[in-house]
């Protein structure tokens, strides 16, 4: 058989109206450093795009980025599309200016990890590796 | 999901099952062989496999947007495969090919996948080739294959197509002559993009002479401003010309004989390179010494 060759696949991406994509490349950009493959969906998507992106790409992991406050909404939002579509197991990952007090709710709505501003980037490349290797897992 | 159950969802066009079958294949995983197996062969011969490339910037994925928007109206299906290098240091990729297409994102009629090149020699061919005949058998009657015009394996890849588009636009570096000879060579249709741009005649003049030197009949250039949906049909319908052409002429069979050809060899070698350097790694061949010698004496004794 041929030489098994299983990279790490992400879909990352912005859901809502928030246009500030720089942490979102700059979390793309570092993931495809440490040999992640990326798929990049850019700004501006409904849950249900970002849900239907993943699952034609076959993807580890969905990351989310959100700079407008509206977190709270979307990603939970992201979480139930993805189930709706039929892939309730890929995980999904989000950053960006989130309270403190936000991150226990959105943990309880299935985001598998929540990055706030500072975080080492270390740390988030390690929260897909987890994410991807525990979806494979599965 | 079972191989049963990705079976049986690629029958019934799951995007889900689609999307793992390309996956299992392009990791080279087992069950490949039966995936592969499955597929409708008639769908496949029937499916017409488009090349699109160019340099970037030249609006490769804003048309590929375009032709599906119309594509669409007239009710079929499609399947995109979009192509972007892997990172020869990480082996990462940034796959953002997607991005102009996203207006389709929630279309169950439109296949899009997304794939690094992986550093493959070969076996990029393979992986894309298989990809296209998992979306031809779960009813994509065209496919478009993406990818930028630069590099060995990308060219190789447009080999799968049957009708293979060059992408250009107005002020990227006018210098057609110097440009890479293949890509012209390979080209059916020439695609002036931004064509509302300072320069596009001009572009399109000079691929016109460039093409019509030493041929009865140059080929003839299409403009499009694939942003606003402008050259799409009559490039559509250009395209389907072209392809009853190469069917009444047997064209078209021959591409496909000369791409299943390499197909085949690209899977041999895909099978045997690991199998290989194993053997190779297992003698602990002493250096120094002549790897040629060395590679034909493993060949002799197997």
């Amino acid at each position: 058989m041929t030489e098994k060759t299983k990279k790490n696949r992400v879909l990352v991406g912005k859901p809502g109206l928030d246009g500030h994509d720089r942490g979102a490349k700059f979390i793309a950009h570092a993931l495809r450093d440490a040999g992640f493959e990326v798929v990049y969906t850019g700004i501006r998507r409904s849950p249900e795009e970002i849900a239907a992106a993943a699952i034609q790409e076959d993807v580890d992991a969905v990351g989310l980025s959100s700079l407008s406050g509206a977190h709270m909404r979307l990603f939970p939002a992201v979480v139930e599309a993805l189930s709706k579509a039929g892939a309730p197991d890929i995980p999904v990952l989000g950053g960006g200016v989130i309270p403190d007090e936000d991150i226990a709710a959105l943990k309880k709505a299935g985001i598998v990890a929540i990055f706030t501003p500072g975080t080492p980037v270390d740390k988030i490349i390690g929260a897909f590796q987890d994410a991807c290797a525990k979806k494979s897992a599965a | 999901m079972s191989i049963d159950s990705l079976l049986e969802g690629l029958k019934a066009r799951d995007p889900r099952a689609i999307g793992r079958a390309i996956s299992l294949v392009e990791n080279g995983d087992e069950s490949a062989d039966v995936i592969l197996s499955s597929l409708d062969e008639n769908l496949v011969a029937g499916a017409i496999i488009l090349g699109i490339t160019g340099p970037p910037g030249a609006g490769k994925s804003t048309l590929t947007n375009g032709i599906i928007s119309q594509l669409r109206q007239d009710g079929k299906r499609i399947g995109i495969i979009a192509i972007d290098p892997s990172s020869p240091i990480s082996g990462g990729a940034i796959l953002g090919d997607r991005i102009r297409m996203m207006q389709h994102a929630t279309d169950r009629d439109v296949v899009v996948r997304s794939m690094a090149t992986r550093g493959r020699l070969g076996g990029l061919c393979a992986t894309a080739g298989a990809a296209v005949r998992i979306m031809a058998s779960c009813g994509c009657s065209t496919i478009i294959i993406e990818t930028v015009g630069v590099g060995q394996s990308e060219m190789d890849i447009i080999r799968l197509a049957d009708i293979t588009l060059l992408v250009l636009a107005p002020g990227l570096g006018d210098d057609i002559q110097a440009m890479k000879a293949g890509l012209l060579e390979v080209a059916d249709i020439l695609v002036v993009n931004k064509a509302d741009c300072k320069g596009a005649d001009i572009l399109a003049m000079d691929l016109e002479a460039v093409t019509r030197r030493g041929s009865a009949n140059p080929t003839q250039v299409s403009m499009t401003v694939a942003t606003e949906g402008k050259g799409i049909t009559e490039l559509l319908d250009r395209i389907s010309s072209l392809d009853s052409e190469h069917r009444d002429s047997g064209e078209r069979h021959k591409r496909r004989r000369g791409a299943h050809d390499q197909e085949v060899l690209d899977w041999c070698l895909e099978i045997l390179r690991p199998k290989l350097l194993a053997e190779i790694r297992r003698r602990e061949l002493p250096l120094p010494g002549d790897p040629r010698l060395k590679a034909k004496k493993i060949l002799d004794e197997h």
